[in-house]
């Protein structure tokens, strides 16, 4: 069955769209979106660096992201507003890593499938370490959903329930960066952040809960992967932004419904 | 034996110490009121009690086995985050539906549990929040500023909710207000802060004590100093000392970066 290169694209997409649901309601309710946007952004650094030093990929993108999003942290509140600090950085670390690609003169690679992902070209190997990524992030996250919530609504009451909201923060990071890692193969580091955000989005006019809007977010993404699989095929387009683009319209179609709805009511 | 005891404690953010030398103590059953300017440290001092301020100096004992109810300051949920009262109050316990709801009943509030968090009005949102802090019967209630964006008739049902919670469970209050003449009545006892303790007691007592007026205003008994924003009392020589010294240490220290 894994032998079909479509299968194993599609398994790929599905796996991310699965932790992509959850952390990217979180991204979400916490006012992150630009946060994830800049942690992508710094993995073709470590893209650049790991085919410099020889190191898998998916190791070296994570580290970056990491690192991006603790310096991130580290240094939010120290003078400059976290849009600015966001800014400077993400486009700090892009170009960098842009610059670093082109000192790799002994590999030809081809960046485009950094920056636009390469989803039909999934090993198998690269397929066991998407899943392998998801699996640990949608546990972290069902693990501490309770305590993340709280943290997410307020870090008071948090404290006042025993909980440390900087310690759920470092959840949420690290998921972050192990996320961009697998999606980077997936729809490549400029349009990770819309898998994150689009299908949280498009899902919260459905739910009543929390927990409804990571499920629903989750299917959202599913679909997207699938049916954007499927049209990149039919149509002979990019297989990443087909993916985000049925994302898109999803989320388009889901408010003007809402939207009608509301006001026949 | 006093559920909350505060001693010496200090704290600071950098260079600037917005608390000194304070002192207080909570026994089981009383409502004790802060209240002091704003920057005058009140919420640093909530803060402190539930573990979310490092302390400078200074010790904070809370009895083995306290329970705590905390009610914040002007929660604000994020409109995409979509969470029914129930789901809200039992995000960090276990405890059952039924508990959920006579909980919302002794707040105020008995026919909420299926709404979104969204569309409560502030009244309602903050009994919620109440609510939600007696869920698992708590010795003591901390509150700050919890009728803040309330108008005067919310404000002083919301604290009549809290005498009535007092007398039905028995848990001791303290609270952060800015509303003096609530405050006067509805307290055991008041402790007036502004960066220390300037003053404590009955609030008869506070109320006509010089520190408390300086700070508040004379004449009106406290009612009208709410809008006087009189920051810049002078009647301890000490404590504007100090004040300098922060300014130029601050100063300072920012020279040196």
């Amino acid at each position: 069955m894994l032998d079909d290169f479509m299968t194993r694209a599609m398994l790929a997409g599905v796996g991310v769209a699965f932790a992509a649901a959850p952390l990217g309601c979180f991204v979400v309710w916490r006012r992150m979106a630009y946060f994830g946007d800049a942690t992508a952004h710094a993995a073709i650094l470590g893209v650049a660096l790991s085919l410099a030093l020889e190191v898998s990929v998916f190791a070296g993108a994570m580290a970056v992201a990491l690192m991006m999003a603790l310096t991130v942290t580290l240094l939010a509140g120290r003078g400059y507003a976290m849009d600015t600090l966001l800014g400077v950085l993400a486009h700090s670390a892009l170009a960098f890593g842009l610059v670093a690609v082109s000192f790799l003169s002994g590999v030809r690679i081809d960046l485009m499938a950094y920056l636009f992902g390469d989803i039909l070209a999934v090993s198998r190997t690269d397929l066991m370490v998407i899943w392998g990524g998801a699996a640990l992030v949608v546990a972290m996250i069902l693990w501490r959903w309770s305590a993340l919530l709280t943290s997410t609504l307020n870090e008071e009451l948090a404290y006042a329930s025993g909980l440390n909201p900087k310690r759920e923060q470092l959840i949420l990071t690290v998921s972050l960066a192990i996320v961009v890692a697998v999606a980077i193969k997936v729809v490549g580091v400029l349009l990770i952040a819309a898998l994150l955000i689009i299908p949280a989005a498009a899902a919260r006019g459905l739910a009543r809960t929390p927990e409804a809007m990571a499920v629903i977010a989750a299917a959202i993404g599913t679909i997207s992967a699938i049916a954007g699989l499927q049209g990149a095929y039919i149509f002979d387009t990019p297989a990443g932004p087909s993916i985000v683009c049925v994302a898109a319209v999803l989320f388009a179609a889901l408010n003007i419904i809402g939207w009608r709805s509301k006001s026949s009511a | 034996m006093s559920l909350i005891s505060v001693k010496n404690l200090s704290v600071a953010y950098g260079a600037n110490t917005v608390l000194r030398n304070v002192a207080l103590h909570l026994d089981p059953g009383e409502i004790v009121t802060i209240v002091g300017p704003n920057g005058s440290g009140k919420t640093s001092l909530l803060r402190a009690i539930i573990g979310a301020t490092a302390l400078a100096s200074g010790e904070i004992t809370l009895q083995s086995g306290l329970k705590i109810g905390y009610v914040p300051q002007r929660l604000h949920i994020d409109p995409t985050l979509p969470i029914t009262v129930e789901r809200f109050m039992r995000l960090s316990n276990r405890e059952s539906k039924a508990a959920c709801k006579s909980a919302l009943e002794a707040a105020g509030v008995p026919d909420l549990l299926k709404r979104q968090m969204s569309q409560l009005s502030g009244g309602q949102f903050q009994r919620v929040m109440l609510a939600r802090a007696l869920i698992n019967r708590p010795d003591v209630l901390l509150l700050d500023e919890a009728t803040q964006g309330l108008d005067q008739p919310g404000s002083a049902a919301f604290y009549q909710q809290i005498d009535a919670v007092r007398q039905d469970t028995g848990c001791a209050v303290l609270m952060i207000s800015h509303e003096l003449h609530v405050v006067m009545s509805a307290s055991d006892r008041v402790i007036c802060l502004n960066g220390h303790v300037c003053c404590e007691g009955a609030p008869a007592v506070v109320a006509s004590a010089p520190e408390y007026r300086a700070l508040f205003g004379t004449g009106t008994g406290g009612a009208l100093a709410l809008y006087r924003h009189d920051h810049d009392h002078d009647h301890d020589h000490d404590h504007d000392h100090d004040h300098d010294h922060n300014h130029s240490h601050a100063h300072s220290h920012e020279a040196a970066e």
